[in-house]
């Protein structure tokens, strides 16, 4: 039976006056029971499928022609009385960021309780049923849980809680945007493998919306890909992994570390022969720790070799953050010594430091979050040239031309607002800003996370360039394995503040020493492109 | 927690104690001769007086000590309850205000009481609308609410409902009757500064991913509006709060003179225009009183209302 059927749906976005289009004649269906996969770059048109499909479009958000049936019930159009008997009961969101999907000011059970009762269920007993699916999403102490605010929980825990609220209306289909695409890799995969499980074991429909065709491959019944707002390419995920036949399809495929190699994870640097080249940045058994008696670093030693890049991964609340900004000089560290380019940085004043700051830069995560946005492009770069008094005004100028054509953006966009960027031309302004001073070292925190897949592997790529370029070291703070292989040369470990495993990158994913190695490895999708009889994993 | 309010507490205490020094600083370096102003008051003349005598009443109000010491004197009466006396009508400061008081307080507080619903009422309905004429009409009306001066709204109040209608007194304060145009004229500005910030934020509030998951459960969207949005709204613009209040203690200086009500805010009109250090230095002590307590009182109350403030609530719960 059809639970969803889209036919020829065009949407779009009203700027000023005129429609632009986000979804372009898109036909598609999901059937009572069955997992399908809408998988595209970010303004492919995923999200403004599913929001048109239920109603929920921004104010300027307008459907402009076809058809959109859930369960019979046309919802292209409709009234909002029509949509809200459809929303809880027939089709649940979980939605993109666990981080700012609940209501900050209700404790977690309310929220769920406040969807279960939608169904009638009278205030007591829905509570009751509201600590039930915490459970079930799988939360443990799910009663205590229920107490809490969703600031007291971490993002996998809140994500729980966003599941529980979209099973709290018993609905036949689930629409998970990019679901776990804020958290920790471990994470995700444990929460789409329990997701996974939930509505296979009840019969419900899921469409998962997600940028990593691995994830989709992973876990669908029929993958859908989308390209600038139109359909072009669909099947099951065997069929589309051997014989796929757009070319952004096998782009999707080649950025996705296992599926590129038939469900191998293959470090693009093997250094395991190499003769290992003198620090630029060497830790030894450093220790932070935090008024409170919070041990956020206990004895961690780290070399980035000169020209290499070194990663340091773990998940969140390893403590990497803050080896980061220790390595940085921005936190001082309790003991331990910090040696850069062989001098030592520990207890350093910021006055003495700052010379020494023109050979590191950072890189952040959020490019959208480090781009002050009232700076044009061309402000933002010779910023740090402008602070530490180098060149005149049109030096600088004849600077910033250059470290955009570095990054491999046109001259024209040094008069822009990062407003008018995207997110992984945000990042390359965020790297040409950090390669003005012409430093040594670039630190790189969580820098392609926040970005597509394919823009991921295009900003790798540039990363890759640059360093071959200029001979550039990098620590490149990561919780993602599958990017780790493609950039770096060697690896640090870090789980609660101690280095639990360190080498080079081919020997760590060849033999992985330590169980928590071998679950981050394990979390790197496209598994299903394991021929068969090899699964390893 | 404890800890919370004993340094909100001593806080506030440090800032009305500023306050305090800050006026008596200002008000003492005016050029005027407190001196003058009594043998004014009396009816005599300074040159009948000897200089024996000058010297005698000098010393009688404490005029001839410096003025260190005379801050320190009226210091220390304010913290025994004692305001000092009027120079020009020679009666204990704190007689005259207790006089007045009761009239301001009414004033004040239906102002206050009035500001706050019609305001949040106002950025209530302009959020929740979605017919745009009547939202832009709604969302625009504070501005125009601000920029009327009270004077004006008083006066247009009392030639149309006093002179034209008949239905409110025009001065005076005898009875409820005579409240209702002096609270109208001071919540169009108060009512209209906090609509301002309020929908300010709940457009914010409105734009939160919270919000698309709470409408994707099946609420309606007055549930919506009313269960998610409007708690989460009106945290950011509490803290206005202490703001709307003290709009509703100052105005009453210009709405007590327009309508002619015998308040403490007309008492300040006076005393000023009189040059009566005394009487103005604890009027104002008076409203920044009013205006740190509530502020305390929003400090104390965030907590209770954000439960993301937790560590001070109940600490470690993580």
């Amino acid at each position: 039976m059809t639970l969803v059927e889209i036919k020829g749906l065009d949407a779009g976005y009203v700027r000023h006056r005129t429609v632009r289009p986000a979804v372009i004649g898109l036909d598609l269906t999901v059937a009572q029971g069955e997992v399908v996969a809408l998988v595209g770059e970010s303004g492919s048109g995923k999200t403004t499928t599913a929001n048109a499909l239920i109603g929920l479009l921004p104010a300027n958000g307008r459907i402009t022609a076809g058809s959109a049936r859930i369960d019979g019930v046309e919802t292209a159009g409709a009234k909002e009385r029509t949509l809200r008997r459809l929303r809880g009961s027939v089709v649940g969101l979980i939605p993109q960021d666990p981080m700012v999907g609940l209501n900050p000011t209700k404790r977690v059970g309310e929220q769920i309780a406040e969807a279960v009762r939608l169904r009638g269920i009278p205030k007591r007993s829905a509570y009751a049923e509201a600590v039930g699916f915490l459970d079930q999403a799988g939360v443990p102490d799910a009663a205590a849980r229920a107490r809490q605010y969703p600031h007291e929980l971490s993002g996998g825990l809140r994500q729980r809680v966003l599941i529980a609220i979209a099973l709290a209306g018993r609905p036949k289909l689930i629409i998970a945007d990019e679901p776990t695409s804020a958290l920790d890799v471990t994470v995700q995969k444990r929460i789409l493998d329990h997701l996974g499980g939930l509505v296979r074991d009840q019969g419900i429909s899921l469409l998962v919306i997600t940028h990593d065709l691995a994830v989709a491959a992973d876990r669908a019944d029929r993958v859908v890909v989308l390209q600038h707002g139109r359909k072009v390419e669909e099947g099951d995920p065997a069929t589309i992994l051997s014989t796929p036949r757009q070319p952004y399809t096998r782009q999707l495929i080649a950025a996705a570390p296992r599926l590129a190699h038939a469900g191998h994870v293959v470090p693009r640097h093997d250094v395991r022969d190499k003769a290992v080249p003198a620090p630029i940045l060497e830790l030894t058994d450093v220790r932070k720790t935090f008024p409170g008696g919070f041990t956020a670093l206990d004895g961690v030693s780290l070399t980035v070799p000169r020209g290499w890049t070194h990663a340091l991964v773990g998940e969140s609340g390893s403590g990497k953050t803050t080896a980061l900004r220790v390595a940085l000089g921005l936190e001082p560290a309790t003991a331990g010594s910090i040696r850069l380019d062989g001098t030592e940085i520990a207890g350093l004043s910021w006055g003495r430091m700052r010379p020494l700051r023109r050979k590191v830069q950072l890189v952040h995560q959020d490019p959208f979050a480090t781009l002050d946005p009232k700076f044009t492009v061309g402000q933002s770069i010779t910023e740090p040239l402008v602070s530490f008094g180098l060149g005149d005004r049109r030096g600088r100028q004849a600077r910033a031309k250059e470290l955009l054509d570095q990054v491999a953006l046109p001259a024209a966009y040094l008069d822009r607002l990062p407003a008018e960027l995207s997110g992984g031309q945000r990042q390359r302004v965020a790297i040409a800003r950090a390669l003005a001073l012409r430093p040594d070292l670039i630190m790189l925190d969580e820098p392609v996370s926040a970005l597509d897949v394919l823009v991921q592997e295009q900003i790798l790529r540039l990363l890759a360039e640059l360093q071959r370029e200029l001979g550039l070291s990098y620590l490149f703070v990561s919780h993602d394995l599958a990017v780790v292989a493609e950039i770096s040369h060697t690896v640090s470990v870090l789980s609660r503040g101690q280095v639990v495993e360190e080498g080079p990158v081919a020997s760590v994913f060849t033999a992985p020493a330590s169980a928590y190695t071998r679950e981050l490895i394990d979390a790197i999708p496209g598994r299903r492109a394991v021929p068969a009889g090899d699964a390893g994993a | 927690m404890t800890r919370y309010v004993a340094g909100r507490v001593a806080q506030a205490v440090a800032v009305l104690w500023a306050a305090y020094t800050l006026t008596f600083a200002i008000l003492y370096l005016l050029p005027s001769d407190p001196m003058e102003l009594q043998l004014a008051a009396a009816g005599i003349q300074p040159d009948s007086l000897t200089a024996e005598q000058v010297a005698a009443m000098k010393a009688q109000f404490g005029l001839d000590r410096s003025i260190g010491a005379q801050y320190w004197h009226h210091l220390t009466g304010l913290l025994h309850g004692d305001l000092g006396t009027s120079l020009t009508q020679r009666v204990p400061v704190t007689e005259l205000i207790a006089q007045r008081i009761g009239p301001t307080l009414q004033l004040s507080a239906a102002a206050a009481v009035v500001s706050l619903v019609a305001g949040s009422a106002l950025a209530y309905l302009a959020t929740f609308f979605r017919w745009n004429p009547l939202r832009v009409a709604l969302t625009r009306l504070p501005a125009v609410g601000a920029s009327f001066p009270q004077f004006f709204v008083a006066l247009f109040l009392i030639q149309f409902f006093s002179f034209q209608l008949g239905w409110f007194p025009a001065l005076g304060n005898e009875g409820p009757s005579s409240l209702v145009m002096p609270v109208v004229t001071i919540s169009v500005l108060a009512s209209s500064v906090l609509a301002q910030v309020l929908v300010k934020s709940f457009d914010e509030t409105l734009r939160q991913p919270y919000i698309v998951t709470a409408r994707a459960k099946g609420l309606s969207r007055s549930a919506v509006h009313l269960k998610h949005a409007f708690r989460n709204a009106a945290l950011p613009a509490m803290t206005i709060l202490g703001v709307i209040v003290g709009v509703t203690v100052t105005s009453s200086i210009v709405v007590e003179t327009v309508f002619t009500r015998e308040g403490v805010g007309r008492l300040a009109q006076e005393s000023v225009l009189a040059q009566d250090v005394p009487v103005v230095l604890a009027v104002v002590t008076l409203a920044a009183t009013v205006f740190v307590t509530v502020n305390l009182i929003v400090d104390l109350l965030y907590p209770l209302l954000d439960p993301r403030i937790s560590h001070l609530v109940h600490k470690g719960a993580m």
